[in-house]
C-alpha cells in the first residue's frame, strides 16, 4: 500500500510534466488542424534555457533559490515562447494554404533542425545539474521500513502545474484573445468577418503552447536533474499521446491524458518491468483508441448546421 | 461621380471581379446601396451572389474592379480590418460558433469594433427588443440552438458591431415561415427606426423585393436587372423566373 502511495506520488508528478506539453499540441490541432511535431523539441528548449539562465545567474553570485527560480521561470518561459513564434512564423505560416500534410512535414524537419541545433551548439552530452530544491516530507512510515516520501520538488512541479492551469483556464475561457482563439478554433473565415486578426491569434497559440511546454522543461529540469539535446522526442512523443488520450484538441482531456500516461508508466515500472513502461502506455493508448475515438474527453463531431 | 455630394453611395462596388480557382464567380459586377436604403440582390443559387459578399470581405479577393465604402477605397483591406470599418455580415449558413454561448457569439460580434460596456449593454438591449427568444438562451452553446434562433443569433452578433452597413446572406434560408416574417419585420424596423442600411441576398424575391427599396438581379456572375422593389415585382421575366415558376412562390 506505501509503496503504491509513492508511485501515485511519482505518477503524478511525471503526468503533470506530460500535461504541459500536451496542452500545447492540443490547442495547435485545435486551431491549425495540424501535429506539431517541433513541439518536444520546444519543451526540450524550455530545458536547455532554464539551465543556461540557472548557471548564469549563479554565477553571478544569486544565492536566493526562490529568486532565481523565478527569473529563471519567466525566462524561460519568455525565450520559449519566442522560440514558438519563430517556428510557427518561418515553419508553419508560409504553408497554411497549402495542402494538409505540408505543413505535418514541416514540423518533422524542424523537429530535426532543433535537435541537432542544440546538439552543435550545447554539445551532445546529457548536463547535469546537482539537486538545486533538496528536502521533503516523510507522510508514513510503514512497518516493512518503507517510507513514502513527498519531496519539495513534487510539490513545486505540482503546485506549479497546477497554478499554471488555473492560469491559461481562465485565459481561454474569460479574456478576448482565449475568445479569439476559441473563435478561430471554430470558424476561422467567420472569426476573420468579425475582425479578428486570424494570423496574429495563431501566433499567440504557439507562443502560449511554448510557454508552457518552457514550464515543463524547467520542471524536467529540477526533477531529473538533467536535460540533454534528444529528450524532447520522447517526452514529445509521450505528451502528444497524452492529447490523443485525453482527446485531442481538448484541453481538459490534454492534462488528464499527461496524468493517465504519467501514472501508467510509473506504475507499470514499479510493478511489472521498466523496460517495457512506453509499451504499456502506448498499449492503453490503442485500447483506448479503439474503444473511444476521439478519446477520453474528445467530442464527438455532431453539431447542428 | 461626385464624391462630396450626399447621394454617394455608402457601398459602390465597380467593374468587380472574383474567381474560385479557374472559376470566375463574378464578372464584372456593378451595385451601390445608398446610405438610409435596403437593397436587395435576387438570383438563383450559384448566381455569385454570396460570392459578391464575401468578396466585399475580401474572401476571396477581388481580381478586379473596385469596392468602396463611404467614399474610401476598400478593395485590398485585410478582412479582419473590414469589421472595424463598421460593416457586418451574416453569412451564408450563418456560421454562428457552435460551442460558445449565445452571450458569447454576442460579445464576438461586440469585439469586433473594441465596443465600450456602455455600446454593448445599448446593443444587447436592441437585440433582446428585436428577438426575446436569444434573451432566453443566452447561456445556451449555440450549435444547440434552432435554426430559427441560430439566424436571430447571427444578425444579433453583426448588429453587436454597431454596423452603418449590415449584409445579410439568406436570412430566410431554411425557416418557417413564421420565423422568417420575425426576421423580415426586425429587418425593416432596424432601417426604420435607426437608419441602418441593409444589402440583403435572397432567394424568396416576392419577400426580399417587398422589403427593398431597390433590387438587382444576378444571372451567372452579372447584374442583368436593377430597379426598385416595386418596378422589379412587376416585370414579367422576373415574375416567371422568381416568383411564379419557383416552388418558393
Amino acid at each position: 500500500m506505501d509503496y503504491f502511495a509513492q508511485q501515485l506520488i511519482n505518477g503524478l508528478v511525471l503526468g503533470s510534466i506530460y500535461g504541459l506539453i500536451a496542452i500545447g499540441y492540443t490547442m495547435v490541432y485545435g486551431i491549425v488542424g495540424m501535429i506539431n511535431f517541433a513541439h518536444g523539441d520546444i519543451f526540450m528548449i524550455g530545458g536547455f534555457i532554464a539551465l543556461i539562465t540557472f548557471l548564469i545567474l549563479v554565477s553571478f553570485g544569486l544565492t536566493a533559490i526562490p529568486l532565481i527560480l523565478l527569473i529563471v521561470l519567466l525566462v524561460s518561459m519568455a525565450i520559449t515562447a519566442l522560440y514558438g513564434w519563430t517556428v510557427e512564423r518561418i515553419a508553419y505560416r508560409p504553408l497554411r494554404h497549402s495542402f494538409r500534410l505540408a505543413p505535418m512535414l514541416s514540423a518533422i524537419g524542424m523537429s530535426f533542425v532543433l535537435t541537432n541545433y542544440s546538439q552543435v551548439a550545447q554539445g551532445a552530452r546529457v548536463k547535469p545539474v546537482p539537486p538545486i530544491i533538496t528536502g521533503g516530507y516523510t507522510l508514513h512510515e510503514g512497518a516493512g521500513g518503507f517510507v513514502v516520501q513527498l519531496s519539495n520538488i513534487q510539490i513545486i512541479v505540482v503546485i506549479t502545474t497546477v497554478v499554471l492551469l488555473a492560469l491559461f483556464t481562465w485565459l481561454v475561457s474569460s479574456t478576448r484573445l482565449g475568445r479569439d482563439m476559441r473563435a478561430c478554433e471554430q470558424d476561422q473565415t467567420m472569426a476573420s468577418l468579425l475582425g479578428v486578426d486570424v494570423d496574429r491569434t495563431i501566433s499567440m497559440t504557439f507562443v502560449i503552447g511554448a510557454a508552457l511546454a518552457a514550464v515543463a522543461g524547467m520542471m524536467y529540469l529540477l526533477y531529473y536533474g538533467l536535460v540533454d539535446f534528444f529528450m524532447g522526442f520522447v517526452a514529445g512523443i509521450k505528451a502528444f499521446t497524452a492529447a490523443v488520450l485525453g482527446g485531442i484538441g481538448s484541453l481538459p482531456g490534454a492534462m488528464l491524458g499527461g496524468l493517465l500516461i504519467g501514472l501508467i508508466e510509473t506504475l507499470w515500472s514499479a510493478y511489472f518491468s521498466v523496460e517495457y513502461k512506453d509499451v504499456a502506455a502506448f498499449s492503453i493508448l490503442i485500447v483506448v483508441l479503439i474503444f473511444l475515438p476521439t478519446g477520453l474527453l474528445g467530442r464527438p463531431e455532431v453539431e447542428k448546421v | 461621380m461626385t464624391a462630396s455630394s450626399p447621394t454617394t453611395p455608402l457601398l459602390a462596388i465597380r467593374g468587380l471581379r472574383a474567381a474560385y480557382g479557374k472559376i470566375e464567380a463574378l464578372k464584372g459586377v456593378d451595385l451601390e446601396v445608398g446610405a438610409g436604403e435596403i437593397v436587395a440582390l435576387i438570383g438563383a443559387n450559384g448566381a455569385g451572389k454570396s460570392t459578391l459578399m464575401m468578396t466585399v470581405f475580401g474572401r476571396p479577393r477581388a481580381r478586379a474592379g473596385k469596392i468602396e465604402y463611404d467614399g474610401q477605397d476598400i478593395t485590398g483591406v485585410p478582412t479582419h480590418e473590414i469589421a472595424r470599418l463598421r460593416i457586418a455580415q451574416s453569412p451564408e449558413g450563418r456560421r454562428i460558433f457552435p460551442r460558445m454561448s449565445v452571450a458569447e457569439n454576442l460579445q464576438m460580434g461586440a469585439d469586433a469594433t473594441d465596443s465600450s460596456e456602455a455600446d454593448r449593454a445599448s446593443g444587447l438591449e436592441r437585440i433582446f427588443n428585436l428577438f426575446p427568444r436569444l434573451k432566453e438562451r443566452m447561456t445556451q452553446r449555440g450549435g444547440t440552438l434552432s435554426g430559427g434562433e441560430q439566424q436571430m443569433l447571427a444578425i444579433g452578433r453583426a448588429l453587436m458591431s454597431r454596423p452603418r452597413l449590415l449584409m445579410l446572406d439568406e436570412p430566410s434560408l431554411g425557416l418557417a415561415p413564421l420565423i422568417a416574417r420575425q426576421i423580415f419585420d426586425a429587418i425593416r424596423t432596424l432601417n426604420r427606426q435607426d437608419g441602418l442600411t441593409v444589402l440583403i441576398v435572397e432567394q424568396n424575391a416576392n419577400h426580399a423585393l417587398k422589403l427593398a427599396h431597390r433590387g438587382y438581379v444576378m444571372v451567372n456572375g452579372l447584374i442583368t436587372l436593377s430597379g426598385t422593389g416595386s418596378e422589379l415585382l412587376q416585370r414579367p421575366e422576373i415574375r416567371a423566373a422568381y416568383l411564379e415558376g419557383g416552388r418558393r412562390g
